[in-house]
């Protein structure tokens, strides 16, 4: 018999459309696997098998239908879901149950999309390795010992460990790709305003945007034109219509696509290993009759510093609002502490320590007398690199680069050095700067371990990271994650 | 440029309401200093280049709603998140400031 | 009570001899939009606690702010009636501070980037036009209400906790600052009062706000310092919780007394928030602004920015009903007031109202009647000023009409009125409640006059005899027994009929 779990979700959705399988028997086998395996990778926070299999049970009663019907999902614990815990990796929101659900929640339910639970994540999406989530790291199926990428390193481990076919993500520096880029799976982060924010839980606004995780191209695209599209009560959501994305993954075709190589997103600091399986990737594309051509984009190299001045200004504010009064944890209260008190105590044990750093350092960047010379500089800095965006789109169509600068580091390699880890943002973040889309591709095995080429697409057009991404799964099929330790 | 004193964290900590103990404090004052150290470098570009700061990444303006009432939260749902709750209210402990 | 009177103090006429005072008005004012600034929730005052609330204005992880349109257009037509400049492109900015009354621990406001900026408005002060420059109208959030249990006072300061309530929180806000006014000479007072009475007046003929000061919906921020004649202005005191137009008037006249005061001392004005005692109309010192809060404002990444079409904003321009001012020098005009008339309105604060009185349907001169007579006595008597009771013109003018067609007596109609004032509803309930209507059926009155002249024969004798003024003892009793329903003169006029005298 067919191992549901090694299905991929377009297979899964005709199945359970054909009624050759049922949904419930699809969402049995995950939680099935996710009862086997997860001790071991712990990707899941929480896994709702009731409403799961409720779930399943509408569609195979054909209350539900669309694409992706019966099709399980794991949801990064960042997004709201009523009912269901949603901690957001973080001790301060332990037990909060949401009363609401967020916009891409909504979708994914109306859809008939079945949300097997909430996967674990860098606490308030700061991080590139899910070792700051308060609940504990997860492990990379590819090997347990090394980090699954971050921030949702639950989600990617989900996917390469075939405990779901399909996951949510959300990237606000590279916290989509770089996981995807780690475990040798999709991740694409579209336009920003492309996918609604609302119930997504803000680390930093003007950046964060929620998208598509999954093992294939096309499951990825499908994926996406659930979650996409206009929402009124999302004051940043564009009202566009959807780029046609699942028409451009199975196009495949790169034929004339002009492909621009970014020369500042290479060189030191990126593993050998990691250069040769993308400048492999390239050659491939540039063999399916796509021109490749070196651009420069100045710009890029200040991305980074650029971003952490922006990501912990805006978290400085956003998080704010956990403050023990309406929700979630409380510490100290003893009749005797003031509100103040209690206040500084939850914040201060609530939090752990890398979001404690961050809202320190963007405390000092927005306060007066440093505001002009770090948020208003930084965001001289987002203009300048959207410029070299837009002069980009003058001479090619895409950008590409490496994901991520290596591949999957062991578990506790960069805990103790901040920057060390923040630079494994380094590619990533400059189109979140700019707001257009970008996706990690799979592109080969350094050691291996996973290499993922990410491709970046003007605003709006998420469809050509789909006619790339297609065309290389054909030529050059993903790796596939050897799971020894299963056995072992 | 920078230079954080363990003070500096200090007086951040309290804008943040974040009740660091004196380790914290130690540990962040340094890590601050070399962080902001290397963030310092946009100010090669930005010193040089007049352009707009960009505050939102989508070119959007004048994003409204009608002004119609929609049905709030039922009561019990509101406050079923509150660390504690009195006569419909949320329930803090006594408040030191006035503002 | 008066737990400041120790402050030492200068006459207020003594201190402005000797200082020139500046004020400023910081004036925050809840818009009647149907729902929330940034959510739908409804804005409906006195609900239960926490029934009004959602997602977005109880600031819960993830969710999102949408900015309600009426509250852009209320907001430009207000600037537009001060005679501001109209921001053609501007965003909203987070003010951040932490209090457990606003549910994000930032205030969703405007900073350096004001919807409205750079205008006037014009007040009359003892006969002389004063032109108040105004800096900037922006618009923000109002914040949630704490209930403080478990102290003596309900205060916040030995309370035991606190309850808090988010219905307010999200209300759409209008603040309206004005820059630093100089030149009030002697009647700094008067011109602050005056400014806010006349403000109130625009604001409720845009329609754009109840401007209920006893319900928060109107509130202000009093600036005061003072310097001496030739010299640089003096350190600034912030009087906050200023919530009616006596108040404002009191709080600067306390504050120029308690400041001239240390200056004549050698003593320094320090710059620092001070709180304001509706109750003994003294304002006691807060927190001192040299260790202010640092606030670290920065554009609203959620809310993308507002760019009011310029021929929009000149159709809401051209749309604009007339200012109170003009209104008011019209029905003066029309209505043929004296110069003495208006002017003793315009010090009694009534003009507007007088005036919307008598758009209601009254006569010029019992709208005047009523506000300068027994709503000033009622107003005196609460210790407020007659616009602030809860009456309205319209209702006013329904018990003037009630009058007019006979159905209530003057003395009734002052009934009638405090039944109003006591919250007892409109005028026609309280007749209807209370039973007040005129008895106009001769019938039952003849029955109360035959019974009043058999109760007292000697009275009645002495009428028949011809000593008319002995009728006046028949009409009392007659009056008593019909509770004052009656109509006086018609029941001394059947007395003298029921005893065969005709007056001559």
């Amino acid at each position: 018999m067919t191992d549901l779990t090694r299905l991929t979700a377009a297979e899964t959705a005709a199945a359970v459309k054909d009624r050759s399988v049922s949904a419930v028997e699809v969402a049995q086998a995950h939680l099935d696997r996710i009862a086997a395996v997860d001790d071991r990778v712990h990707a899941f926070l929480h896994v709702d098998a009731d409403g799961a299999l409720a779930q399943a049970k509408r569609v195979d009663d054909g209350e539900l239908t669309g694409p992706l019907a019966g099709v399980p999902l794991a949801l990064k614990d960042i997004l709201t879901q009523e009912g269901i815990p949603t901690t957001a990796g973080s001790k301060i929101l332990e037990g909060w149950r949401p009363p609401y659900d967020a916009t891409v929640t909504a979708r994914l339910k109306a859809a008939g999309v079945v949300i097997l639970g909430k996967t674990n994540m860098d606490e308030f999406a700061m991080g590139s390795s899910t070792e700051h989530s308060a609940y504990g790291p997860t492990h990379n199926p590819w090997d347990l010992d090394r980090i699954p990428g971050g921030s949702g390193g639950g989600s990617s481990a989900a996917l390469a460990s075939y405990q779901a076919p399909l996951a949510i993500g959300t990237d606000t520096g590279g916290s989509i790709r770089q996981p995807a880029s780690v475990t040798g799976t999709v991740g694409v982060k579209p336009t920003y305003g492309g996918v609604s924010r609302y119930g997504l839980i803000a680390f930093s606004s003007s950046l964060d945007q929620a998208g598509p995780c999954a093992r294939t191209v096309l499951d990825a695209a499908l994926l996406h034109e659930v979650i996409a599209g206009h929402d009124a009560r999302d004051s940043t959501s564009i009202d566009a219509p959807v780029p046609p994305v699942v028409e451009a993954a199975l196009s495949r075709d790169v034929r004339g696509l002009r492909i621009g190589v970014v020369k500042e997103l290479s060189g030191e600091g990126y593993e050998p290993g990691v250069q040769a399986r993308f400048d492999e990737a390239v050659e491939v594309l540039r063999g399916l009759g796509a021109t490749v051509t070196e651009v420069s984009c100045p710009h890029f190299v200040y991305a980074l510093p650029a971003y952490y001045l922006i990501a912990p200004s805006e978290a400085s504010s956003n998080l704010a609002r956990f403050d023990s009064v309406r929700y979630g944890l409380r510490v100290g209260d003893d009749g005797e502490r003031s509100l103040e008190e209690v206040m500084a105590l939850t914040r201060a044990q609530g939090f752990g320590p890398e979001v404690k750093r961050r809202i320190i350092l963007g405390t000092y960047a927005l306060s007066s007398g440093y505001y002009d010379a770090y948020y208003g500089q930084a965001q001289k800095v987002r203009t300048l690199i959207t410029r070299d965006f837009q002069a980009a789109w003058e001479k090619v169509d895409v950008l590409v680069a490496p994901t991520a600068p290596t591949v999957a580091f062991p578990l506790g390699a960069k805990l103790a050095d901040p920057l060390a880890m923040y630079r494994q943002d380094v590619a990533s973040i400059p189109a979140n700067l700019y707001g257009g889309p970008a996706a990690s591709f799979p592109a080969g095995l350094s050691e291996g371990l996973p290499v993922g080429l990410q491709v970046m697409a003007p605003t709006l057009r998420d469809d050509l990271l789909y006619r790339v991404g297609g065309a290389l799964e054909l030529a050059l099929p993903p790796a596939v994650p050897p799971l020894a330790w299963e056995t072992a | 440029m920078p230079e954080i004193t363990r003070e500096e964290v200090a007086h951040l900590a309290r804008l943040a309401r974040l009740a660091l103990d004196e380790a914290e404090l130690d540990v962040l004052a340094g890590q601050l200093d070399v962080i902001l150290g290397a963030v310092a470098q946009i100010a090669e570009v930005t010193d040089a280049a007049d352009v707009p700061p960009t505050s939102h990444a989508v070119p959007l303006e004048n994003v409204t709603r009608p002004d119609v009432v929609v049905a709030s939260l039922p009561r019990d749902a509101a406050l079923a998140g509150a660390p504690a709750a009195e006569e419909g209210r949320f329930r803090v402990p006594r408040i030191l400031d006035e503002e | 009570m008066t737990t400041t009177s120790t402050v030492p103090t200068v006459p207020y006429d003594e201190a402005l001899q000797e200082f020139e005072p500046v004020i400023g008005l910081e004036t925050h004012v809840e818009l009647g939009t149907a729902s929330k600034m940034f959510c739908g929730c409804d804005t409906a005052f006195g609900a239960e606690p926490n029934t009004h609330t959602c997602p977005v204005c109880l600031g819960l992880p993830g969710a999102l702010p949408v900015v309600n349109a009426t509250a852009i257009e209320s907001t430009i037509r207000i600037g537009l009636a001060l005679h501001c400049d109209i921001a053609s492109w501007c965003r909203f900015a987070r003010k951040n501070y932490f209090y457990p009354d606003m549910p994000k621990n930032f205030q969703t406001s405007q900073y350096d980037e004001p919807l409205c900026t750079d205008g006037y408005l014009d007040v009359v002060v003892a006969g002389e036009t004063v032109r108040i420059p105004i800096e900037r109208v922006h618009l923000e959030e109002d914040t949630g209400k704490s209930l403080h249990v478990g102290g003596a006072t309900g205060r916040i300061h030995g309370a035991d906790h606190s309850l808090v309530d988010y219905n307010r929180a999200g209300i759409p806000l209008v603040e309206i600052v004005t820059k630093p006014v100089t030149g009030t000479g002697a009647m700094p007072a008067e011109v602050a009062k005056a400014y806010v009475a006349e403000l109130r007046d625009v604001l409720r003929g845009l329609g754009v706000s109840d401007v209920k000061m006893e319900q928060g919906s109107l509130r202000c921020d009093v600036n005061v310092s003072l310097n001496r004649p030739g010299e640089e202005w003096g350190t600034r005191s912030e009087t906050k919780n200023v919530n009616s137009l006596r108040s404002v008037e009191r709080a600067v006249r306390s504050e120029v007394e308690r400041q001239a005061h240390r200056l004549r001392n050698g003593e320094r004005i320090v710059q620092e928030t001070r709180h304001f005692h509706e109750d003994t109309g003294m304002s006691t010192s807060g927190r001192s602004k040299e260790e202010a809060t640092d606030y670290r404002y920065f554009p609203e990444p959620d809310l993308v920015p507002i760019a009011p079409d310029p021929a929009w904003v000149a159709e809401l321009k051209a749309a604009l009903p007339e200012a109170p001012s003009v209104r008011r020098r019209k029905l003066v005009a029309e209505l043929g007031l004296s110069d003495n008339d208006s002017a003793a309105m315009v010090n009694a604060g009534v003009l507007d109202v007088v005036l919307a009185t008598v758009e209601a349907g009254a006569s010029a001169a019992e709208a005047r009647n009523w506000w300068l007579g027994h709503l000033a006595q009622k107003a005196n008597e609460r210790g407020t000023e007659a616009v602030e009771l809860p009456v309205t013109p319209e209702q006013v003018a329904r018990v003037i009409a009630l009058v007019g067609e006979g159905t209530l007596t003057a003395g009734l109609a002052r009934q009638v009125l405090d039944g109003v004032l006591a919250g007892e509803g409109e005028p026609d309930e309280v007749v209807a409640a209370r039973g007040l209507a005129v008895v106009s059926d001769e019938g039952a009155l003849t029955t109360a006059v035959d019974e009043a002249i058999a109760a007292d024969p000697d009275a009645a004798e002495k009428v028949r005899a011809g000593k008319v003024a002995a009728a006046g003892a028949l009409v009392g009793k007659v009056m008593k027994a019909t509770r004052g329903q009656a109509d006086a003169s018609v029941v001394r006029r059947l007395v003298l009929e029921r005893l065969g005298v005709t007056e001559g």
